[in-house]
């Protein structure tokens, strides 16, 4: 049965077959800059990793507080205006970028490390291995991600342990990550159940290669394209849930900015500050349509035959 | 087909069992145990929530806790009045048979307080989920139709941004533009509320101000929606126009209209089908912000209120609750995919 979310492919339309490959080819790069929206989108996003980057390079504190220059508007001095306590909005934007950005590396990072092995054991391997992982991954596909999120994360925010204090990057990353494995073991164990029994995944079999040395140097990158089109939308979707829950107030906690909290705290005066709401919110926006293209052109560039059926549309 | 699902709701009641299971370790794992979230419990002193623990019956094992839970104690004996004496049975009944227990907030029955709020989450979120797919499916059909035409082009774009804006920022500018900008130009107060489902003090059923109060946690909540549901009918749509039997019906000589509509348009209607049914549970949770942002006393809210304040009994039921509507909503999908379409078959 297809996958109902992912449109069913009809392999005889163009007479081209549709590869169970999908590793970085030559062609991968080239048809990715082929791409308007990609382009665009990897350059405001690295427009934004720069920034986020050069944060500490700002004239202000994004923490020390300025009674004197509460809630001003937009100047040239603060090109977002102030905050209530008289912090410059755009350096804390800058600072809050860094959680927003590392929580959404962390998540990415759990998430492969989780999924891809247990992914590719349940492939290779079948059986009752595959059976067990994939019960696993059914299971915590059942959970309210969001709800259980909102929930651990009300309940570690007491926590004061060393690296996982009152809701730290940490906490946070770790937190969604575990509940955002699932689609990248599904995703590689059906790469895997496609790729190991092709034959030259055989061949290198009869020839003695370990089965470690087969997952690892033969059928992996073979499947790494929707892997990487995979975690690029994963980043999104952890910016998303990590600046929701913070909005909330589950999330991050302030004093240390993060884009969600900036726009949680803006809440109580952004009628009569709207730049307060409107900026963090911004940021959001653009960071996650940025990574969409991205991962939209990637999809695209890993995907010829895709390419191929575009054209074939037009006639 | 009814032996695949009587097999399924089988292992839906097993996922359930064990989904259950999780849960519940983890609200009795999580730091202070459930009774961290009890009043002011800082300022409890130590021997009170000794006596406490003994009255809830948490000195227990945790596997016994959970069977309590499950089935209640009510045939047992407890220790009613926490000295340590087991004197009579227990009053719970165990959620097999209804009993969620009382909120640690209103101290009332969770199911009275999600029976108070459930109503209003339906009634804004059908509300929603109707305007998205009633906008959405027209939008992806013309889209797909006129492939590469300027509509086209504007609408992939549009939907691109409309499902990265976040819902909560979303409703923020919303609030900002509708309610403290612009002004009704009659009365000089605000053009649109900014929260509840009516206004006020108004008595009995006006239909003008529920539209009125509608209009942006709708707004909020649907944009995400239309944009992923047009996207998704479109490619859906391309997909059939150029399958063989559209281009027989069309060589045989039907009017374009008729293929296009009466054949595509059926055929392609079925994974957007299955789609909705999948996405039910995404939609309550959706509700959250919504139902956040616009004071809107409803399950989200109920939930939001409920973190905040670490009532136990309420996030339990509502986890539960999300869990099994996620699972149904799964069976359903799958039942709903090899009904609509007679080349689905399960064994």
């Amino acid at each position: 049965m297809d996958d109902i979310t992912g449109l069913p492919l009809e392999e005889d339309d163009l007479s081209v077959k549709e590869s169970p490959f999908s590793g970085v080819t030559r062609g991968t790069w080239r048809r990715f800059r082929k791409h308007p929206g990609a382009i665009i989108g990897s350059g405001i996003f690295l427009i934004l990793v720069l920034l986020v980057v050069l944060a500490p390079l700002s004239p202000y504190d994004p923490e020390a507080s300025d009674m004197s220059i509460r809630n001003q508007a937009l100047s040239f001095s603060h090109i977002m205006g102030t905050d209530s306590l008289g912090r410059d909005l755009f350096t804390r934007i800058l600072f809050g970028g860094r959680i927003s950005l590392t929580v959404g590396l962390i998540v990415v990072s759990i998430s492969l490390l989780v999924g891809v092995p247990v992914g590719a054991l349940a492939g290779y391997y079948g059986g009752w291995l595959d059976a067990l992982l994939m019960r696993i991954t059914d299971t915590f596909l059942s959970l309210p991600s969001f709800l259980v999120l909102i929930f651990l994360s009300a309940m570690l925010r007491e926590v004061e342990l060393p690296l996982f204090q009152r809701n730290s990057v940490l906490t946070i990353g770790l937190v969604i990550g575990i509940l955002s494995w699932m689609t990248f073991a599904r995703l590689v164990r059906a790469s895997f159940l496609t790729l190991r029994d092709i034959d030259f995944v055989s061949a290198i079999r009869a020839l003695g290669g370990s089965d470690f040395r087969i997952i690892i140097k033969h059928i992996l990158p073979n499947s790494i394209g929707p892997i990487i089109v995979e975690a690029t939308l994963e980043l999104g979707y952890a910016i998303i849930e990590e600046s929701g829950l913070s909005f909330l107030g589950f999330g991050i906690q302030p004093p240390t900015p993060s884009w969600g909290n900036l726009l949680s705290n803006a809440q109580a005066h952004f009628t009569t500050y709207p730049w307060l709401a409107i900026f963090p919110g911004l940021m959001i926006f653009l960071s996650i349509i940025s990574v969409n293209y991205i991962g939209d052109g990637l999809r695209d560039a890993f995907d010829p035959y895709k390419v191929l059926n575009k054209v074939g549309e037009v006639t | 087909m009814t032996y695949y699902i009587l097999r399924r709701l089988i292992q839906t009641v097993g996922l359930l069992f064990l989904l259950s299971m999780i849960l519940f370790a983890l609200v009795n794992l999580s730091p202070g145990g459930p009774l961290a979230g009890q009043g002011q419990s800082r300022h409890v002193q130590p021997e009170k929530v000794e006596l406490l623990k003994r009255q809830f019956g948490l000195d227990q094992p945790l596997p016994v806790q959970y069977a309590i839970w499950l089935i209640g104690n009510d045939w047992m004996k407890v220790d009613v009045d926490g000295d340590g004496v087991k004197e009579s049975n227990g009053t719970r009944q165990g959620i097999l048979r209804g009993d969620f227990g009382f909120s640690f907030r209103t101290r009332k029955p969770v199911l009275e307080e999600i029976g108070e709020r459930l109503p209003n989450t339906i009634y804004l979120m059908s509300i929603t989920m109707l305007t998205a797919i009633l906008l959405a499916i027209p939008i992806g059909i013309l889209s797909a139709v006129r492939q590469y035409s300027k509509f086209d082009i504007t609408v992939t774009t549009f939907s691109f941004a409309g499902q990265a804006i976040p819902e909560f920022w979303l409703g923020l500018i919303l609030i900002l533009v509708f309610y403290a900008w612009l002004k009704n130009p009659f009365t000089g107060e605000a053009l649109m509320p900014s929260g509840g489902i009516t206004t006020l003090g108004l008595q009995g059923f006006n239909l003008g101000d529920r539209i009125w109060h509608l209009a942006l946690p709708v707004l909020t909540g649907a944009l995400g929606w239309i944009s992923w549901y047009s996207r998704f009918m479109r490619s859906s749509m391309l997909e059939v126009i150029h399958k063989d039997y559209l281009r027989t019906a069309r060589a045989k000589g039907l009017p374009r209209w008729m293929v296009l509509y009466k054949h595509g348009l059926s055929n392609a209607l079925i994974p957007l089908i299955t789609l909705l049914a999948l996405d039910l549970p995404y939609i309550f949770s959706g509700a959250i912000f919504v139902e956040y942002l616009f004071a809107w006393p409803g399950m989200g809210r109920l939930y939001y209120q409920a973190a905040e304040q670490r009532d136990y009994p309420v996030l339990m039921t509502v986890l539960i609750i999300g869990a099994t509507v996620i699972i149904f909503s799964n069976l359903l999908a799958d039942i709903l995919y090899a009904y609509l379409d007679p080349r689905v078959r399960y064994e």
